[in-house]
């Protein structure tokens, strides 16, 4: 098992081969930001959220998607990256309806608690806003597509813990939204086993269960002790 | 798959023609010449040329030919004859005529002048459009038949493969490259010769070779000119590339609006694998080399590396971060390397003459020569190769013939949606990597329009962030949402809507999506954005602030402020 040295914000810390920047981080106390990962998913870097600075690196590196190396030089927090994190969450927030004192979701969510963390008090940026359909053909569970942000949690924890592959991505662009089954209704998915996984791990109000405020749906996840999240600690 | 190429490769045969009876060929010949053919009809076959009926030029010449009783006088499919904006195009090599806007309805004067064609000692001298330019990857473009192997060895081709096979170690290939100075021509200029060390190096194992055909910028059309005319060229240089990074597998990713590329590539492949250029023991050595096509199914962000790796597996076309690189894991977790059209275009020859004699053109760090498409408000319209290091008032003003109409030159774009628009003063700039940079602007893969003062620029600005944004593949929220934005931004200045306070807050979003995005087309996004504001900020200012549009362009809807 080879270490790497690497300092984060200027401390030294130490990383095991194959090990992320920011798992590293995380052991050592040293908090940066994320929405789109979790732990026991695959990475994907794509909310941008985790971007840090690394020395010799032109480009910023979504610190959940890369390695650390032997000497490597993180920055995790300056003024820049807290301005562009700012962005991205007022970005979601202009992208769909993230009206939170109308939301299942509203004080157990993980882009309001983000926004909340880096001081985000309004929105300058110009809303898109449009309006998206509500998919409540499931007996159980529903979507909003209203209050998805894209992190495709839902499609990882279905296809690579449930196996099932009921969610994927359609469309591109602002038109790109997670669909179940090639795009029927949910309740018409027929390899959707209704585990519920996709519940769990969503991150805002987008996928609840129905008649349940996000609130009241106790966490448990006996099926993925593995898996936690940030909403878990938020609650807690 | 199956509409857009036939199993043989030959034009025509689709699933319509299944009643009719079968014949060998559809495809016409020219007339049969007795002997050596005194003169010579190069039709041009190109995209460009074939939708102003080239081929019926083709067929009308033949047909009258052979009504003549002409025996002498050959009759030749080309490819792309450069001067696109002319076509259809019809070439006398041995007098050194070119004959433009030849309408299949009246060839009789261009008959007649074939059947008293004598070659000549000297050529009448070359117009600028072809005595500036220097031509080594596009030269046999308009010279051979795309459709004929044999004519491609005829102009020496295979030689490059046969040598790097035969005479060379993978190593010394490499060596080769290296000297050449070729840098990646699809844009970002990467030392070819330091990836496929790369590859080279990964342990040995399955390996992939692939060319990226997946070309998208508006206005650019060089890779598809390539493949249209010359195919051979590009396996060739796909082929010498797998041989010294250790790979026997390749692909090609095209786009699917390329449907001639498409065929001649099929046609290309199956013609290649029959004369032993593609297949087992290449060139009678033991080297084994199979190359499969790819169609693109019309996203502009499959051209990203990563993205195009997803899209060949059978997945959703997004990028993923990188490193790891696809040089260490790329398709299929494998050591891949993947180079544009125009590099793999470049090796055949680097390799038959060497490449010290490759890096005798060019400048500083950017070595050999460039193909760019020129779009846009110019003359002569088409497609060029230059040396590298040749100014740019020569390209668009020599080359190009300048702005028709006796319009004044404003700006010239090059890099597509990621690159920048470069105004006049800027003209007498060397055309190379570093200096394209500097100037905020991009090489790209090629592609350079010509705007006039009919032009708005931040019309141009807000048209590329269009493109970027309904391209976009929505994975990252920076790309996603934060060309959208920066689209309705730059909408509100073109109707007059915004304030000062904008452009401020246009500049800053700009910069954040440039930096945080995940693959290079949100990363690019706001560079025409950054150049514009660079060389044409009194624009902005005044829709903005007098709410006039200089040229006339956008239509504002006046002084009225913005909640």
């Amino acid at each position: 098992m080879t270490v790497h040295t690497l300092t984060i914000d200027g401390v030294e810390r130490a990383g095991v081969e194959g090990q992320t920047v920011l798992e590293v981080a995380r052991e050592s106390g040293v908090e940066i930001p994320t929405l789109c990962h979790l732990d026991g998913l695959c990475d994907v870097g794509a909310c941008r959220l985790c971007v840090v600075e690394v020395k010799g690196s032109s480009k910023l590196l979504p610190s959940c998607a890369t390695a650390v190396a032997e000497g490597m030089e993180v920055t995790t927090d300056s003024k820049r990256l807290t301005a562009y994190r700012r962005t991205i969450i007022e970005m979601l927030f202009a992208e769909r309806n993230h009206v939170c004192a109308v939301c299942v979701a509203n004080n157990h969510c993980e882009l309001q608690a983000r926004a909340a963390d880096l001081g985000l008090t309004h929105i300058e940026l110009d809303t898109v806003n449009p309006a998206l359909d509500v998919d409540a053909s499931h007996e159980r569970f529903a979507i909003d597509h209203n209050r998805c942000i894209m992190c495709t949690r839902c499609v990882r924890v279905c296809d690579e813990v449930e196996g099932a592959h009921t969610w994927d991505v359609m469309g591109r662009g602002l038109d790109a939204r997670v669909v179940t089954d090639l795009g029927m209704p949910w309740g018409e998915s027929t390899t959707c086993t209704g585990c519920g996984k996709c519940v769990q791990v969503c991150p805002t109000g987008a996928i609840f269960e129905k008649g349940r405020p996000i609130a009241t749906t106790k966490v448990t996840r006996p099926y993925l002790p593995y898996l936690k999240t940030n909403s878990q600690e938020v609650s807690a | 798959m199956t509409d857009l190429v036939t199993t043989d490769g030959v034009p025509g045969a689709r699933e319509a023609d299944v009643d009719k009876p079968v014949r060998r060929s559809r495809r016409m010949t020219g007339p049969q010449v007795v002997g050596h053919a005194r003169a010579t009809a190069a039709v041009c076959q190109a995209a460009g040329c074939l939708s102003a009926q080239s081929d019926q030029v083709f067929e009308e010449i033949t047909a009258q030919l052979i009504a003549d009783g002409v025996t002498d006088v050959a009759v030749k499919r080309v490819g792309c004859l450069g001067l696109c904006a002319a076509g259809p195009l019809v070439e006398v090599p041995e007098t050194g005529e070119l004959f433009r806007q030849v309408s299949p309805d009246d060839v009789s004067d261009l008959v007649t002048r074939l059947k008293d064609a004598k070659p000549v000692e000297t050529k009448p001298a070359l117009e600028p459009f072809f005595s500036r330019q220097h031509r080594v990857v596009l030269e046999n473009c308009g010279k051979v038949d795309p459709e004929n192997i044999d004519d491609y060895v005829s102009r020496k081709g295979y030689r490059g493969l046969t040598r790097a096979v035969t005479e060379l170690t993978p190593q010394q290939v490499i060596d080769e490259i290296s000297k050449s100075g070729l840098r990646g021509r699809g844009g970002a200029g990467y030392p070819t010769g330091l990836k496929w060390a790369t590859v080279a190096k990964q342990p040995s194992g399955e390996k992939y070779v692939v060319c990226n055909a997946d070309e998208g910028d508006p206005g650019a059309f060089m890779d598809r000119s390539v493949l249209e005319s010359d195919p051979y060229r590009v396996l060739e240089g796909m082929a010498i590339a797998a041989y010294a990074v250790g790979a026997s597998h390749g692909y090609v990713y095209c786009r699917a609006e390329y449907p001639l590329a498409v065929q001649r590539l099929k046609a290309a492949i199956h013609r290649a694998e029959k004369a032993g250029y593609l297949g087992a023991a290449i060139a009678q050595s033991t080297f084994k080399f199979t190359v499969e096509l790819r169609l693109g199914a019309g996203a502009f962000v499959c051209g990203e590396e990563t993205a195009l790796i997803a899209s060949i597996q059978g997945g959703r076309g997004t990028p993923v971060p990188r490193p790891p690189f696809p040089a260490a894991s790329g398709l299929r977790g494998k050591p891949t390397l993947i180079n544009n059209v125009e590099s793999f275009a470049s090796v055949p020859v680097i390799l038959r003459e060497g490449g010290e004699a490759y890096a005798q053109v060019g400048v500083g760090k950017s070595r050999g020569t460039k193909v760019f498409a020129l779009a846009g408000r110019i003359v002569n319209g088409g497609l060029i190769e230059v040396p590298l290091g040749i100014k740019l008032r020569d390209v668009i003003f020599d080359i190009g013939g300048g702005v028709p109409d006796g319009r004044k030159f404003k700006a010239v774009q090059t890099g597509g949606p990621s690159g920048g628009c470069i105004p006049e003063d800027l003209l007498d700039m060397s055309v190379d990597y570093e200096s394209l940079l500097a100037a905020g602007s991009f090489m790209g893969s090629g592609g350079m329009i010509v705007m006039d003062d009919t032009s708005c620029m931040v019309d141009v600005a807000r048209y590329f962030m269009d493109f970027c944004r309904e391209e976009s593949c929505g994975k990252c929220v920076p790309c996603r949402v934060g060309t959208t934005e920066l689209h309705m931004m730059l909408t509100k200045i073109t109707e007059g809507r915004a304030t000062l306070a904008d452009l401020v807050q246009l500049e800053s979003v700009a910069a954040m999506v440039r930096d945080t995005s995940l693959c290079g087309l949100g990363q690019g996004a706001p560079n025409p954005v950054f150049s514009t504001l660079r060389y044409f900020r009194d624009e902005y200012l005044a829709h903005i602030v007098d709410h006039v549009c200089p040229a006339g362009v956008c239509a504002l809807s006046g002084g009225e402020s913005v909640a």
